[in-house]
């Protein structure tokens, strides 16, 4: 059971990699776009694109921290008393994103709109680094049991850390990119369809030479991590992975953006499946296996009769809301955004 | 039981308590980001339905004015949850990043609520993007359909994690045995004896709280002589709403206190500042709590025990039934829960004049008094709100899980939360005042009563 709880942990991991990663990737591209004319349409696309469904993308962290506490709550109260100022730093980047982006919907003029867009792009920018920074910590063992056990900046700043923030950023930004390739098509902006075409193939190749230079990292730093992720079930995600992020970005190159979108998220589960595989039996390597993190039967069948009844009510929602939304019924217009608010 | 209750307590599951450096911020920052989200969360509970009667009373009529009101709310709802969300991620952070022995030691017991609250805020925020981004791009009926998932999961999701709150105050469905918690129940947990009450008080405070701050943004539009069918409309639904369930609040209230005074003596007695247990208790109005006394109140003879037992005569529990180290801090408790009381049975007399004038003149109170009344009431019920949560949780204290584990015991080891604080302080400022000063603007300009332009509701 606690390795049903692990897998749908996971699982929830992987749905917010995938879906908010992508979120905060519009955030970065966001950033990038350039002067406020320039990158009007790059923008205004990103914010039709993330309004209806960054909340329900969001909500999967939500899933993925009660789950943590319910199923291993010394593990949970271990590594967030350790990781503080990374998930501190976090949490303070997901109000000002979500804050942020929200309040932008309703500016009325191109300063507001700077200012509450300026705040949202940076944002995007740091929280995805800081969670990866945390899950780092995690992956190379640098969270000991116990009540603030570990060191609060070695945990964080290290090489390991440095690298999976910085893969958290990528990845985000290049899904991003290939699912506003997508909805650029579909709403026939041919500019737009280029403009995130060039971007996915760019950040897909950072992603992906950024994960080859890892492994070296992963080499020296986390050795465990590593032969975890060369041998075994570890090595096979790794390769599903790393096939997968070549096919999106060749159908992306082809302009077959529907099923990129599938590629890019098998690509993600090859990762976090394969993090999964390469830490066996541990969840926090070196301190403390899962069996050991479990809580007890009675709280663990609970949790996974919970699950079962809540996934029979939220999997047709998001099935409705994602059937909206890809086919275009809640689309709004797309406007460059600053001539949204100059009109 | 309160012998029973000091036998079992615990060790955390993280260890004995380490050094706690921090534990005065680590209050403050939980109690900050509390009251910022639980506003938020009233909201939650009332808004939706009351946009839903709007919508159905257009679907009903035809009329274009309840639609272009309806829309305008779930505009204001939108960005209200977007906030929500933020905010809650927050707490759900700080049970780590605060209370790390706390969950660590308790999880496995009282997780299960949030799980279902998980679902619940995973359901409702898909809604509300199809409810909100579907205005004019979906069938009317099937628009408002789908406005009922919002309303219903605004509900469960706060039943869920009130359940944990009656938890921590009523811990049930596991055992201690050697310091260890063990034999696990969670569904036991989740609904323990403190669950009704406090989940009926509050999803009244939310319609009190929506409703009063909804009135009371119409009733400034009315006293500057906007009265039109819009305004009327939108200044009529929302009182109505809360003036119905202000005098409710007062029976609801009556409850909750007596279940406290059943199940944690030493909380209504600090709710009242009694120091010693005696029968025929008097109700202090006011009052300073010092040296084990209650100075400069005015006693009301034996209405406490009227209240507390519903006998003028019957027993109630002092402070000092429990040693000094077990009682919470007295004069935050008494003056919090004395404000509450204060403002909730105001505004059951604002309810009181609104309904009697409704129900005997067939018409709106014409006096402006009233009006700046209604104005005064959204702050003030938002001021009773957080003054309850106060009175409860502050009440609850020296213990994180009543009689089972300290608060001290539940704070994290790690160092420099100051500077968290500060940043929350900031944060939380900058944040009330953008939202504040957008909602204004939207309430500015009354929309056309016709479709509105494309892309406007996003």
């Amino acid at each position: 059971m606690a390795l049903s709880c692990l897998a749908l942990m996971m699982a929830g991991l992987t749905a917010y990699g995938l879906l908010a990663g992508a979120d905060f990737g519009g955030g970065f591209w966001d950033l990038t776009a350039g002067g406020a004319r320039r990158g009007g349409g790059v923008r205004g696309m990103i914010k039709r694109s993330m309004s209806p469904v960054w909340e329900a993308n969001h909500v999967w962290l939500i899933f993925v921290l009660v789950i943590f506490w319910t199923a291993f709550p010394k593990a949970f109260g271990s590594v967030t008393s350790t990781l503080y100022v990374p998930l501190f730093g976090a949490v303070v980047g997901i109000v000002l994103r979500g804050a942020a982006f929200a309040l932008r919907g309703e500016a009325a003029t191109i300063g507001e709109t700077r200012a509450f867009g300026a705040v949202f792009a940076l944002s995007s920018l740091v929280t995805p680094f800081f969670m990866g920074a945390a899950l780092g910590g995690i992956a190379s063992g640098r969270v000991p049991v116990g009540n603030a056990a570990g060191d609060p900046i070695s945990s964080w700043v290290n090489p390991t850390s440095l690298l999976v923030g910085a893969l958290a950023v990528a990845t985000g930004a290049y899904l991003s990119a290939v699912f506003l390739a997508g909805d650029s098509h579909r709403a026939e902006l041919p500019d737009m369809v280029t403009a995130f075409k060039r971007r996915a193939l760019g950040a897909g190749a950072v992603a992906g030479l950024l994960t080859l230079g890892g492994l070296a990292v992963l080499k020296s730093d986390a050795p465990r991590l590593f032969d975890g992720l060369i041998s075994g079930a570890g090595l096979a995600a790794a390769v599903v992975s790393g096939l997968a992020g070549a096919a999106t970005l060749a159908l992306v190159w082809l302009g077959r953006f529907f099923l990129a979108r599938f590629t890019a998220a098998l690509a993600v589960v090859g990762v976090t499946a394969g993090w999964a595989f390469a830490q066996r039996p541990d969840l926090l390597p070196g301190a403390l296996t899962l069996d050991q993190a479990a809580a007890g039967d009675a709280t663990l069948s609970a949790l996974l009769v919970a699950m079962a009844g809540g996934l029979v009510l939220l999997v047709p929602s998001l099935w409705l809301l994602y059937s909206l939304v890809l086919h275009g019924r809640l689309d709004q217009s797309s406007e460059p955004l600053d001539e949204r608010v100059r009109s | 039981m309160i012998d029973l209750g000091l036998l079992a307590q615990v060790t955390g599951g993280l260890g004995d308590p380490g050094p706690q450096p921090d534990l005065l911020e680590a209050r403050q920052m939980q109690a900050l980001s509390l009251a910022v989200h639980i506003p938020l969360v009233c909201f939650g509970i009332a808004f939706p339905a009351m946009i839903l009667f709007l919508e159905g009373l257009w679907l009903r009529t035809g009329d274009p004015v309840y639609k272009a009101l309806a829309k305008r709310w779930s505009k204001v709802t939108l960005i209200l949850f977007a906030v929500g969300v933020v905010t809650g991620t927050v707490l759900s952070f700080e049970f780590g990043l605060l209370w790390p022995n706390f969950t660590a030691t308790f999880g496995e017991v009282f997780g299960l609520g949030f799980v279902l609250e998980g679902f619940s805020f995973f359901i409702e925020a898909i809604f509300i993007a199809i409810y909100v981004y579907g205005w004019d791009r979906l069938k009317p009926r099937l628009h408002f359909l789908c406005g009922i998932p919002v309303v219903i999961t605004g509900v469960t999701g706060s039943l869920t994690v009130i359940a944990v709150n009656g938890w921590m105050n009523n811990p049930t469905g596991f055992d201690v045995v050697d310091g260890k918690v063990t034999n696990v129940r969670p569904w036991e947990a989740l609904f323990n004896d403190f669950l009704a009450h406090e989940f009926v008080h509050m999803y009244i405070a939310g319609y009190l709280v929506t409703g009063f701050i909804v009135a009371g943004v119409y009733a400034r539009a009315w006293l500057k002589g906007r009265r039109d069918r819009y305004h009327r409309i939108a200044l009529v639904v929302p009182l109505t709403i809360a003036a119905l369930a202000a005098p409710v609040q007062i029976v609801v209230g009556d409850w909750a206190a007596r279940t406290v005074a059943d199940r944690q003596p030493v909380k209504l007695a600090a709710f009242e500042g009694l120091a010693d247990t005696k029968t025929g208790a008097e109700f202090t109005l006011g009052g300073v709590y010092v040296d084990g006394k209650l100075k400069y109140g005015i006693p009301v003879p034996k209405l406490l025990s009227l209240l507390a037992d519903h006998d003028p005569n019957g027993e109630v529990a002092g402070l000092n039934s429990v040693p000094k180290k077990d009682q919470p801090p007295v004069n935050v408790v008494h003056f919090s829960f004395q404000l509450m009381v204060a403002i909730g049975t105001a505004l059951a007399g604002l309810a009181v004049v609104y309904l009697f004038t409704w129900w005997r003149r067939r018409r709106l109170p014409r006096s402006k008094w009233f009006y700046r009344a209604v104005v005064a009431a959204g702050p003030l019920a938002v001021v009773a709100l957080i003054a309850g949560w106060i009175t409860t949780e502050v009440g609850r204290q020296p213990w994180v899980v009543y009689e089972v584990m300290r608060t001290p015991q539940a704070v994290t080891s790690a160092d420099g939360l100051e500077v968290g604080y500060a940043f929350l302080v900031v944060l939380y400022a900058a944040l009330g005042a953008a939202v504040v000063w957008l909602l204004r603007r939207l309430t500015r300009h009354p929309p056309q009563a016709g479709p509105e332009a494309p892309g406007d509701s996003g």
